[in-house]
């Protein structure tokens, strides 16, 4: 095989049975250090989407994605479908496996290769979208709401279209009429004119001899037969009767049970470890130091947990040991004063200093957020086979190829050697996205001939998670002798991703956007909507602020800066009508509003809140929500709810605190989550608007703090500027 | 260690075990019956929750010598023995609670409790049963009104 210099291609051929295989590939338009890192040989290539057609006329979309509840495998397989023209009953998905024939194998070594012209559908590639479909799919990363806008988008449509054009031309070879005489409906073929029909199996042996299509054509919105449709999820049924399989529900053969424990101060190592209470409990088979963390081997996982709690385990001393969480916001706000005028430039357009020195007046607010743990339903958990040269690893990971690939180099072992079995994740909301558990996991199995679980406790999960960093952000706005805004001035702390969350989308002439760092222990973990969860708090509060100060209410200020933006304006305007905004509401009531445009997706949020209670009960949600395109409908509606109870959550309750340098918090009696009765009705509206697809999984959680706490403003008059919200007001009262 | 004898899903059951064990660990790593869910270990979030003599109980914090003599149902044991879905399964898929699902195990088990001693519930009767088990995905407002199509069911 020769080198690959192009961006990417169609290819396709032949597996064991006549099972005809299509496959696209996508190669990055340059090499991005952590690709290359991924990446052995020049000649590998990115391949990321694949179909399969079997003899029995059955076709299996082969899904790159993790499924951790957000649909991923029924979305994927129906923009295959769609494209071409398949019959939805007769459409199998699989997951695909961390391997490389999946994601960066040299396609010739297990497909007779096609088409060798550079293929339409990247000459675009240079807009950056096609190099993210690369990152995302070639790490097989599930996050960042890329399934639907990156693979399916630019790899399950193309797949599906150009498995339909090459089954077309091989019926036209073998009927001997053109292409344009048949047509193509539920996995058949048609020839109407001869009267002649047959499956499209009938011609995958005839198809794989033809090059792919280097430019299929996909259908417009006019067209989709499958696209926008509420087709029930795949993965449904089992998560009924219980039979789906999780992490934690992985058994092999003389498996033993693993319980570990992490230092209480991130970054400590262990010391000494006093087990003479452990060593003789029932069960207990061996306790391990392995430094950063130790774990107790048992027969049962019961008795590994009992005995790891009678640890006595010395920790070596790191310096964060008299750290409180004040002294966290107080490092944060020293970071902020010292880089004032010289931080980091986010965004700089106009002149903000001139502006404030023509305002009518300057008006300013802090806002600060807390450090948020996960809490995914499912504890991390891991069960790893070290062999002869070979290792396993069966686990829920959001990115199992990083994970393999981890995995051979933290053990010395080619990546060949070592095969990471995915399975079902019980909730990822980011956290899945760290590699830490199966490595830990891995290192635990080194020690034994047989398959070990480790499962964390939901102490462990809470305590040594990565974190939704805790951060400070100021505002400054001046302000014209209407109120309006002449300027934006944020400095703020913990820039992460994406680079864009703490832009605003409002049109003010004059902003600076600017960040410091702190240096503090508590490590950053991806959450949920990653820095959209803090920016869409502090962005829309003060947002709300300013409307007050100009003595609009929050939904016309908005408005007014908004005007620019035919599509965020309907979204506003949508979620607003939805909830009739405006109205009166009884005493102890309030109406917030907040609008944040996420990943690709515009969402508004109206909140009706009751606070006459002794804590604020979210009576309603009403959402608008601008995806482009829903390719399920009921999917990304569920999704939206999802999101918006997950942001809830935090809003409300989400507190982890740093107490002398350790987590405070432990389970869900001291880190609560909503729970059914006080969660809100909640009522989605989905607006088309045809812009470029967004995702679902994400943009529905950063509106809805912003709206409660403004809708606990209009309710109390007290305005909330950190979180938990909760807390905020248990104070006053 | 000694013998606990119980029924699990109407099968006479014999395990060897320290009585002090967890339901649950006996339920998935002995009898692997994997459908029941470790959550919190605390009681606090109804992923472990299996009905011991038709009573929803959480599992992670209920001793082996508890179910001693007893009828324990845990979600592989909710549908007919013909394999026909329970009205309620029926109902989660009709709705299409589930989102990664992990809860759902005893979602269901609350909510199969919760049908069979009051046909006809309200929200607040809603609440109340159901309130002890947490999902993260927010599957809150689909479960109420699953819950409420099976009722009608």
């Amino acid at each position: 095989m020769g080198k690959w210099t192009r961006r990417g291609f169609i290819a396709a051929g032949l597996l064991g049975g006549g099972v005809l295989a299509v496959g696209v590939g996508i190669r990055e338009g340059h090499r991005a250090p952590k690709l290359a890192a991924m990446m052995t040989d020049e000649t590998e290539t990115l391949v990321n989407v694949w179909v399969k057609l079997d003899q029995d006329n059955t076709i299996t979309a082969i899904v790159p994605h993790s499924e951790m509840g957000q649909g991923v495998f029924t979305s994927m397989a129906q923009m295959l479908a769609d494209e071409m023209d398949a019959d939805w009953e007769k459409v199998e998905f699989e997951q695909a496996p961390a391997h490389e024939a999946y994601a960066n194998y040299p396609l010739g070594r297990e497909f007779i290769m096609g088409g060798a012209k550079v293929p339409g559908f990247v000459q675009d590639s240079l807009n950056g979208g096609f190099l993210k479909i690369a990152q995302s799919m070639g790490l097989q990363i599930t996050g960042g709401s890329t399934a639907v806008r990156f693979t399916g988008m630019g790899g399950m449509r193309i797949a599906g279209a150009a498995a339909r054009e090459m089954i077309v031309k091989a019926a036209a070879k073998t009927w001997n009429v053109s292409a344009s005489e048949l047509r193509t409906a539920d996995s058949y073929i048609y020839a109407d004119a001869l009267g002649l029909s047959a499956p499209y199996s009938d011609f995958a042996l005839e198809a794989a001899k033809h090059s792919p299509p280097t430019q299929p054509k996909l259908k417009s919105v006019a067209d989709y037969t499958l696209m926008g449709k509420s087709l029930p999820r795949f993965d449904i049924p089992a998560k009924t009767n219980g039979t789906a399989e999780f992490g934690i529900d992985v058994d092999l053969p003389g498996m033993k049970y693993a319980a570990v424990m992490g230092p209480p101060v991130l970054g400590a190592e262990t010391q000494s470890i006093d087990d003479t209470s452990a060593r003789g409990m029932p069960g207990v088979i061996k306790i391990i130091d392995k430094g950063t963390f130790v774990a107790v081997v048992a027969d049962g996982y019961w008795q590994a947990e009992n005995a790891i709690r009678q640890l006595n385990v010395t920790w070596s001393q790191t310096g964060a040991e008299t750290l409180n969480q004040s002294d966290i916001f107080a490092k944060m706000r020293t970071a902020i004063e010292e880089a004032d005028g010289k931080g980091k430039e986010d965004v700089a357009v106009g002149n903000v200093t001139r502006a404030e020195n023509v305002a009518a007046r300057v008006y300013e607010a802090e806002y600060t957020v807390p450090f948020l743990a996960h809490a995914a339903m499912e504890p991390l958990n891991a069960t790893a086979w070290v062999r002869e040269g070979q290792i396993d690893l069966w686990s829920g990971l959001q990115n199992p190829l990083a994970v393999r690939n981890e995995i051979a180099e933290t053990f010395d072992v080619k990546a060949k050697n070592v095969t990471v079995h995915n399975v079902l994740l019980g909730g990822g909301f980011g956290r899945r996205a760290m590699p830490d558990y199966p490595l830990m996991a891995v290192q635990i199995a080194q020690e034994f001939d047989h398959p070990i679980k480790m499962i964390w406790s939901r102490e462990e999960d809470t305590r040594q998670d990565w974190y939704r960093p805790a951060s400070v952000s100021r505002f400054k706005a001046a302000l014209d002798e209407q109120g309006m805004p002449l300027s934006w001035d944020n400095l703020f702390t913990e820039k992460h991703d994406p680079p864009e969350a703490s832009h605003i989308p409002y049109k003010i002439d004059n902003q600076l956007i600017h960040y410091a760092n702190a240096e503090h222990h508590i490590r950053f973990g991806p959450w949920r909507s990653v820095d959209h969860t803090q920016h869409g708090f502090f962005i829309e509060s003060f947002v709300d602020e300013l409307a007050d100060q100009a003595g609009m209410d929050g939904y016309a200020y908005r408005r007014k800066l908004l005007e620019h933006s035919p599509r965020y304006t309907t979204v506003l305007d949508a979620a607003a009508k939805a909830a009739n905004w405006g109205r009166d509401v009884p005493e102890g009531r309030g109406l917030g509003i907040a609008l944040v445009d996420s990943f690709g997706t515009v969402v508004a949020q109206v909140v009706e809140v009751d606070v006459t209670g002794p804590e604020p009960k979210v009576v309603h949600v009403w959402c608008a929500a601008d995806p482009g395109y829903a390719m399920n409908p009921d999917g990304f509606v569920a999704q939206i709810e999802s999101g918006i109870i997950y942001g809830l959550t935090a809003a409300l309750y989400g507190d982890i605190t740093i107490d002398n340098g350790a987590v405070v918090q432990s389970n869900f009696h001291d880190y609560p989550m909503l729970r059914i009765d006080q969660a809100p009705e909640i009522s989605v509206e989905i607006i088309n608007s045809g812009a470029q697809i967004g995702g679902g999984g994400e943009p529905g959680t950063p509106p809805i703090a912003p709206a409660l706490a403004n809708a606990v403003f209009a309710a109390t008059g007290v305005r909330v500027r950190s979180q938990p919200i909760a807390n905020v007001l248990e104070g006053l009262s | 260690m000694a013998e606990v004898r119980f029924r699990v899903n109407g099968a006479e059951t014999v395990v060897d075990t320290d009585p002090n064990t967890p339901l649950l660990w006996i339920l998935r790593e002995q009898l692997k019956l994997t459908g029941t869910k470790f959550g919190c270990g605390i009681a606090a979030c109804g992923a472990c929750t299996v009905h011991l003599d038709g009573t929803p109980i959480r599992s992670c914090s209920t001793p082996a010598f508890v179910a001693e003599g007893t009828d324990v149902t845990t979600i592989e044991g909710v549908s007919a023995e013909d394999g026909t879905q329970h009205k309620v399964q029926a109902a989660w898929i009709e709705h299409q609670v589930p989102q990664c699902g992990y809860c759902q195990s005893g979602q269901i088990m609350s909510a199969v409790a919760l049908l069979r001693d009051n046909p006809n519930p309200t929200d607040a009767d809603i609440d109340a049963a159901m309130r002890g088990n947490i999902c993260r995905c927010g599957a809150y407002g689909r479960i109420r009104a699953a819950i409420k199509t099976a009722a009608s069911a």
